[in-house]
């Protein structure tokens, strides 16, 4: 047993950090508003932040950190998962603008799943740092159930011409190309009738609305697909096995839980409360205020085990799909328990939402308290991660 | 025993919600939050035409002659509908506070412009550094001829922008730290040195940093006797306590009854997602939370209005309504999905509005120190 990292993974870590250091604004973790877990405070506020996450994004490429777990060949690094979990860790606890769908979900099903021709095309875009991708699973009537989806894709000669509507579609606004499932088999089973598709955004025919979240950011829209023609060579794999390929999307997107952020955070919250007085006793030695405290350090503790496992089981070679379920559920549970006692804890201050000098941490209190709500549902709800992890994972009868 | 509402009660009740269901829609909720007065005057005179504002003030100063119940009642049916406006803060907080303390010319010249909507009264309690406990406050009354002479900082003060008159708690006697210095004012807002800054919240609701600077108040407008807020404050942070229940209680049943529509409504997998257990047990739980804060609300709000005490009763409701509001809101949004994170969609209006109601007059946690007192722990 060896609960430390090997000096290898500790110089690594370091050079992580120091790039970090020196690419990052000093201030850029305070004014990023990142709420841990959560799937709507994405903004960039102004356009001062968004070209500096541009220039950043594209200094890591350079380095070819956007990568570092792929093979070679494929213009990665060929790290291991644990320094690719150590390199998310850092990231996160940074709150760095993120390494993206492409990078960690498209592209890592495409070197799975992908034919030749899928990598030669897809690959060295995506390593480079050229393209970005959003998600085209979720439709108005298919969210749980994504074998549901009424979207379809018709061969006629050398494309696919796409009909149908997408949602909850996150930075569908900002990126490139949509990673999209629809059905190309109207008669087949459930799981045998949908296909994995990359189509271009600027594609004639597709139209993107944008929708507000609760939080009040433009983090989703709704995406209309009007016989969007789409060439043949960008279905993914083979036809019809799309729903195989997405679940181990999924399990992909579910190690994306950006695990620093929740130290970062609770680190900035114990801090402030050493700082803060109510009714003239310190806040830190208020009996309830510590125990809340500490529950929350015990189970970030528990979730950065989570974390370090799944790394440890894609070094084995292995996807880990019930252990990303354990660690969506836990962390994104602890982004909601986080939130309320964040909230608990600042009693009447919890409310404020205008900078002022009453409001404690610059509004993260309530801004949690909204994002925290989409962290326990996108990805798949915690009601469907207890599901994965009863059935795939012990075995329990779905019926 | 009867634990069900009166004929009379419910004819109440339920004209109150026709009226608010008509006039008080998520729009205009949506309407207000961007709103620089936060609610709009026609609702208001519509609610002064119904006798709302004097529902407790007696027949002679221009009210209706109501009782607590009767106020309860109307504040769960604007929680159901989040109501934007200054009732609370001027019927619950301004009323009760000059109906309790008041000198007979005070009410005389104050209950009749709160019955007829034209004054808009709030209270100002806290202080930075201080949650709830009014033992430590701090703001200085000092005594200079026929005026006092109010200094201090006032925070979370709701509809402080607004207000005409400001219910505020300040230390007459500056060498006793404890409760006995302290004693109710009456503040005019227009006084020369009241500084008020609106600040947005998560509940929508307007709170305002209140920066009193060398304000004058006559000594005509102290309420109740010098040196005696915490009893007159004590027994209207038990009614507001309450009151803020019954409010959460409309609140809490709008969001279960959105959500148990939308699980026998929405399918997943070929069925309403209502059919899994999950959700079913979701279900479950939201029940026995919004059955008991209707019930330990009503149980509370029944003693106070029979004149009984309720302090046991009070805090054992608010305790329960706070953390039984907040995890009903959560499973509406849980249960609803992605559809309620959109801003579109309403059921965040009670989410925050939940949220705002549990931190009023005491938090879970507070109130169960009550209780654990009560216990004679
Ligand atoms: C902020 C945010 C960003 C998102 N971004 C994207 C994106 O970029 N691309 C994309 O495609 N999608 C995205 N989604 C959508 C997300 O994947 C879905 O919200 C999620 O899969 C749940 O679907 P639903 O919202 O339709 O809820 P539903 O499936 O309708 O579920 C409603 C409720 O029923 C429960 N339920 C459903 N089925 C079962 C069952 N079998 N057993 C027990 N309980 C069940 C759920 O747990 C939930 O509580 C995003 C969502 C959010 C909130």
């Amino acid at each position: 047993m060896e609960f430390g990292f090997s000096q290898k993974e500790i110089e690594f870590q370091e050079a992580v950090e120091e790039f970090l250091k020196k690419e990052l604004p000093p201030d850029w973790p305070e004014k990023s508003r990142h709420w841990p877990g959560g799937y709507g405070t994405i903004e960039m506020p102004n356009r001062e932040m968004a070209d500096t996450a541009r220039e950043f994004r594209r200094k890591l490429a350079q380095k070819g950190w956007f990568t570092i777990a792929w093979p070679e060949q494929y213009g990665g690094k060929a790290h291991s998962h644990i320094e690719q979990a150590i390199f998310d860790e850092r990231m996160s606890y940074f709150r760095a603008p993120s390494v993206g769908i492409a990078t960690r979900i498209a592209g890592p099903t495409i070197l799975r799943f992908g034919t030749e021709e899928n990598k030669q095309d897809w690959i060295p875009r995506i390593a480079n740092a050229e393209i970005e991708m959003w998600l085209a699973y979720s439709e108005p009537d298919a969210g749980s159930d994504l074998a549901g989806i009424q979207t379809t894709a018709v061969l006629e000669g050398e494309e696919y011409v796409i009909n149908g509507q997408k949602v909850w579609s996150t930075i569908a606004h900002l990126a490139d190309y949509a990673w999209l499932i629809a059905k190309t088999d109207p008669d087949g089973h459930r799981h045998h009738r949908v296909s994995l598709f990359v189509v271009d955004n600027k594609s004639p025919g597709v139209t993107i609305k944008p929708l507000i979240n609760i939080v009040g950011v433009h983090s989703f829209n709704e995406v209309f697909f009007d016989n969007v023609r789409v060439p043949a060579k960008n279905l993914i794999g083979d036809k019809n096995a799309g729903f195989y390929y997405l679940m181990t999307a999924l399990d992909f997107e579910r190690l994306l839980v950006g695990i620093g952020g929740f130290r970062r955070f609770f680190e900035e919250l114990v801090e402030y409360v050493k700082q803060m007085e109510r009714e003239g006793k310190p806040l830190g030695k208020n009996h309830s205020v510590r125990v809340k405290l500490a529950e929350i350090a015990v189970k970030i503790e528990i979730a950065y085990l989570f974390f370090w496992r799944t790394a440890e089981k894609l070094d084995k070679g292995q996807v880990p799909d019930v252990e990303s379920s354990v660690l969506k559920l836990t962390t994104t549970e602890l982004s909601r328990h986080l939130a309320n006692v964040t909230m608990e804890i600042f009693g009447p201050y919890s409310q404020l939402v205008t900078e002022s000098e009453w409001t404690p941490l610059r509004g993260m209190a309530p801004r949690g308290y909204l994002d925290c709500v989409s962290a326990t549902i996108g990805a798949g709800t915690s009601e469907i991660q207890r599901s994965i992890i009863a059935t795939r994972g012990l075995g329990l009868p779905r019926k | 025993m009867d634990l069900d509402l009166t004929r009379e009660q419910k004819i109440l009740k339920r004209s109150a919600q026709d009226f608010l269901k008509k006039e008080c829609p998520p729009s205009l909720i949506r309407e207000m939050k961007d709103d620089e007065r936060g609610y709009p005057q026609k609702l208001w005179d519509q609610m002064v035409d119904l006798g709302w504002t004097g529902v407790m003030i007696p027949d002679k100063y221009g009210g209706i002659g109501g009782s607590y119940l009767d106020l309860c009642i109307l504040l769960e049916a604007m929680g159901e509908v989040c109501c934007p406006g200054p009732f609370f803060s001027t019927v619950v907080l301004g009323g009760l506070t000059l109906l309790s303390a008041g000198t007979e010319e005070q009410k005389g010249k104050y209950l009749p412009g709160i019955a007829d909507g034209d004054l808009i009264f709030t209270l100002a309690m806290i202080e930075p550094g201080i949650w709830y406990d009014i033992s430590k406050i701090a703001m200085s009354a000092s005594i200079d001829s026929d005026d006092f002479v109010l200094n201090g900082t006032k925070l979370f003060v709701e509809n402080g922008h607004i207000a005409d008159y400001l219910i505020c708690v300040a230390r007459t006697d500056s060498k006793d730290a404890s409760e006995a210095g302290l004693t109710l004012f009456l503040v005019d807002n227009k006084s020369a040195g009241v500084r008020c800054s609106p600040q947005k919240t998560l509940g929508y609701d307007r709170r305002c940093e209140i920066v009193f600077d060398k304000v004058r108040v006559p000594k005509s407008n102290v309420l109740g006797d010098l040196g005696r807020a915490s009893g007159i404050f004590d027994r209207l942070q038990e009614q507001a306590a309450v009151a803020k229940c019954a409010e959460l209680v409309g609140c809490i049943q709008t969001a279960f009854d959105m959500t148990v529509k939308y699980a026998k409504n929405r399918k997943q997998f070929g069925r309403p997602i209502g059919s899994f257990q999950a959700v079913q047990h979701h279900c479950a739980n939201m029940v026995v939370d919004v059955d008991g804060a209707r019930f330990i609300t009503y149980q509370a709000a029944w003693k106070i209005s029979e004149g009984l005490a309720a302090s046991k009763e009070a805090a054992m409701a608010k305790a329960w309504t706070s953390d039984a509001s907040r995890r009903v809101t959560s499973l509406a949004h849980q249960i609803h999905g992605a559809i309620s994170f959109a801003q579109e969609y309403d059921v965040h209006l009670f989410y925050r509005r939940a949220k705002a109601c549990e931190v009023a007059f005491g938090d879970a946690e507070y109130h169960l120190e009550k209780v654990a007192a009560q216990l004679g722990l």
